[in-house]
């Protein structure tokens, strides 16, 4: 109990190893509430929805808080629907089984730049007449734009962008600009204040209902922005916590134990044994890490797991063995290991009581160490575009960002993101390795 | 490998022996054990290169679509009936899996590839080609070879000698404002070379715009020799720039950690009380018993250019060694892999065999072959 005490006295002397804990402790925390906020399988399934699933998100924006940032504020997505009750729809009977439904919303369109569309998704049942709709945009100088009249299937989308009575109307600008520029004025900044939607349906059967979505896709999203396929980056933002954390914990919990474990037997059984790890180890130094984990990730299968044991092997048989091998062979030669002889101990008994749990102390700072270049490991290889297929990850988003020219087009939120979020992972694992390190080992503390 | 001087030393009788012989039967069990090291992880890597067949199964489905689908593309074969059609795309297929060996069992193949890369008869790729148009693995490992030396040689090297001469300058000052610094920014080294690379693109690149993104040279290449030259330097400056600002902190504080222990020796203590002064205590009593250790990490980083950068290289588009393995694992082509492995087997084991005896003659305290 009094070294617990005496370790923690001696953290605390450390302002790096304090930062470092605190770092770990809040990235345990986020990725809690990654795991409960949205479960394993609900995540995978929004990581690899497509188009449909993140249908109401712009593609490469920006986290909203950048518009904190900037002087040139981009305008917000929302989304609104007849269905959840966010977007008023009132429908009023005719008689003879048909009714008029007016669905209207208005908006306030504060930004200084055009929305990347607009689009609304129509919802109707109807056995054989379809209904009609028509849509219009009121701007805020009350003029009117007829966007479309048209008859509504089941399922039916309208893009004000590709409309092409829009797209005729404004012929020699962008639709976006076009809707959102006072008609005066030549299109250079967008027309502020308030904007109403106004759609009139008419359904022509009794039973025949009629729903809308209506999307406004800005150019800035949420807490974390979009990617290319428009999802949201807070998913694996979010769960990269985990999974890094995860893989850089086991991974370096893994290769630590099962080095101490085969540096004892081979301190302890000596001979052919122990001449035996040498040799594989010196075999392991001229194989090359890095490429034997891409042809795994390659040929064979790029599942974090595989991965993850692969790395593990080929890190047992490095000089971090023959290190370990020197202590145990220092305290083959102690009292109590002696007195295990004497009591008939068998081999096996001695290296898993006696010696391996005497080296446990010293695992703490090679473990917290190592995590960082695990973690790396991970986004190097997603990096490389041999990231696990299914999870989502910092380094996946990196990938993304840095093949979807993320750098040129400058989407820098899209790679800053998950790169300081490896960032600070690998930092505060590491400040506190070092600091653990200098505490474990005396004779690193004066210098 | 390299400090294992004593442990591999061939049983040496006391009395009797000359000195000669020794020497020359440890040099002798010293070179066969690195052979057959350097054997048996050539071996291993060809193994994995096959994934156990498992990779030469992708390949035979990859020939056989690829010809059926130029045989259904090619009007000229329109006209045959279906079943010489068959025959002769079963023809090309049987022809094109002779090429790539394939019909072999996979004993005997792998065992060609270990004959051949051992006698260092590196042969032909299997999909990979050149720039200059040539399949020889020998031609595509000397084109991509320069840029790697170039990139790899100048980043290494300057990293190995700044942070061994700001960590000997830090050792003299320690506990000093920049002694801190340095111990505090160490963290800063977990992070790999590629990690830094996109910060500094994003800055250098995309932000300041005053640096290119990647590549060797600016598109056309320059004409004259000089602007060619400046424009690689350019194109140089972010990659080598990241790969030594990822080692940079950790070199200097182990060198200096190092050092310091060297200097609290009471030899050191000794000279100092004699009245030496700080630069001759440093040579005579810090940098020589250090000297092998120094030569041992010198060379290891000599030898680490070979392997290249995989990901810097990648994530810059240099065309190096690096890029080149990468591009080689995609494409499943064993004799690229085993050739630029085998290389680096070599180099390394040359360099841990020349190390024993570089430590003999800067160390009189080590003796060939003599256990301790």
């Amino acid at each position: 109990m009094n070294t617990v005490k005496n370790s923690l006295k001696d953290i605390s002397r450390y302002p790096s190893a304090i930062a470092g804990v605190i770092i770990i402790f809040l990235l345990v925390l986020l990725s809690i509430y990654a795991v409960i906020s949205i479960p394993y399988d609900k995540a995978i399934t929004m990581w690899r929805g497509g188009e449909e699933f993140w249908k109401a998100n712009p593609k490469f924006a920006p986290p909203a808080w950048s518009n904190l940032f900037t002087s040139k504020k981009l305008p917000e997505s929302f989304h609104v629907d007849t269905a959840d009750g966010t977007m008023s729809k009132v429908v009023t009977s005719t008689g003879d089984d048909t009714s008029n439904v007016t669905i209207s919303y208005s908006f306030n369109f504060e930004a200084d730049d055009y929305p990347q569309d607009l689009i609304i998704y129509f919802t109707t049942t109807f056995e054989q007449k379809q209904p009609f709709a028509s849509v219009s945009l009121f701007t805020p100088t009350g003029q009117e734009i007829r966007v479309a009249d048209t008859g509504v299937a089941q399922q039916q989308t309208l893009r004000f962008s590709q409309e092409s009575r829009m797209v005729n109307r404004y012929s020699n600008v962008p639709v976006m600009t076009g809707m959102f520029s006072d008609p005066k004025d030549p299109p250079h900044a967008p027309l502020k204040g308030t904007y109403k939607l106004v759609i009139t349906g008419t359904t022509f059967e009794k039973d025949s209902t009629f729903d809308a979505e209506f999307v406004f896709l800005g150019q800035v999203y949420g807490l974390a922005g979009t990617d290319m396929s428009r999802r949201d980056l807070m998913i694996p933002l979010l769960w990269g916590a985990p999974v890094a954390l995860g893989f850089g914990l086991l991974a370096s919990l893994g290769t630590l134990i099962l080095t101490m474990i085969i540096a004892a037997i081979g301190a302890w059984y000596g001979g052919w044994v122990d001449s035996l790890i040498q040799r594989i180890t010196e075999i392991n130094l001229v194989l090359p890490f890095l490429p034997i984990l891409i042809m795994v990730g390659t040929f064979f299968s790029r599942s974090i797991w595989i991965i993850m044991g692969t790395a593990v092997l080929l890190n047992i048989f490095t000089g971090q063995i023959k290190s370990y091998r020197a202590i145990f062979m220092q305290v083959r030669e102690s009292m109590y290991i002696e007195a295990a002889r004497a009591y008939g101990a068998s081999d096996l008994r001695i290296i898993f009581r006696y010696l391996v749990p005497r080296m446990i102390p010293l695992l703490l700072p090679g473990l917290v160490s190592a995590v960082p270049s695990f973690v790396f490991l991970e986004a190097t290889l997603a990096v490389l575009g041999l990231g696990d297929p299914v999870l989502p990850t910092w380094g996946k988003v990196i990938d993304d960002a840095y093949t979807n020219g993320a750098l040129y087009k400058g989407y820098y939120y899209w790679i800053l993101e998950p790169a300081v979020l490896l960032m600070i992972t690998g930092l505060g694992f590491s400040m506190l390795g070092f600091a653990l390190d200098r505490i474990f080992n005396p004779k690193l503390r004066e210098m | 490998m390299a400090t294992e001087v004593q442990t591999i030393s061939a049983p040496v009788k006391k009395n009797g022996t000359s000195t000669v012989a020794r020497v020359f039967r440890y040099t002798a069990v010293r070179a066969i054990t690195l052979f057959i090291t350097v054997v048996i992880a050539i071996y291993m890597t060809i193994l994995i290169a096959n994934m156990g067949g498992y990779v030469d199964q992708m390949m035979r489905g990859q020939v056989t679509e690829q010809i059926n689908m130029a045989m259904a593309a090619n009007p000229a074969y329109k006209s045959m009936s279906p079943d010489t059609r068959k025959q002769l795309a079963q023809q090309q297929i049987d022809l094109e899996i002779e090429r790539l060996g394939l019909n072999k069992p996979l004993a005997v193949r792998t065992a060609n590839y270990l004959i051949n890369a051992i006698t260092l008869n590196l042969g032909r790729a299997q999909n990979m080609v050149s720039d200059t148009g040539s399949k020889n693995v020998k031609n595509i490992l000397l084109e991509r070879m320069p840029w790697t030396l170039l990139l790899l040689g100048i980043s290494e090297l300057l990293l190995f000698f700044v942070s061994l001469f700001l960590a000997l300058s830090l050792s003299r000052q320690y506990g000093s404002f920049w002694d801190k610094l340095v111990i505090a920014l160490t963290p800063t080294s977990s992070a790999p070379a590629w990690f830094y690379g996109i910060f500094l693109i994003l800055i250098f690149a995309a932000w300041i715009r005053i640096l290119p993104f990647g590549g060797l040279v600016s598109a056309p290449p320059p004409k004259t020799t000089l602007l060619y030259a400046l424009s690689l330097l350019q194109h140089m400056i972010l990659p080598a720039l990241s790969l030594f600002l990822s080692g940079l902190f950790l070199n200097i504080y182990s060198w200096r950690t190092f050092f310091l222990i060297y200097s609290s020796e009471d030899y050191v203590d000794m000279a100092k009380a004699k009245g030496l002064t700080g630069g001759d205590i440093e040579k005579r009593y810090i940098l020589r018993p250090t000297l092998p250790t120094i030569i041992t990490t010198f060379a290891l980083t000599l030898i680490g250019v070979w392997g290249g950068a995989i990901v810097t290289e990648t994530i810059f588009q240099w065309p190096g060694l690096g890029n080149m393995l990468y591009k080689a694992i995609g494409l499943y082509d064993t004799p690229v892999i085993v050739g630029d492995t085998i290389i680096y087997a070599y180099l390394l084991a040359i360099t841990v065999f020349v190390l024993d005896f570089v430590y003999v003659l800067v160390d009189p305290r080590v003796k060939l072959g003599e256990g301790v």
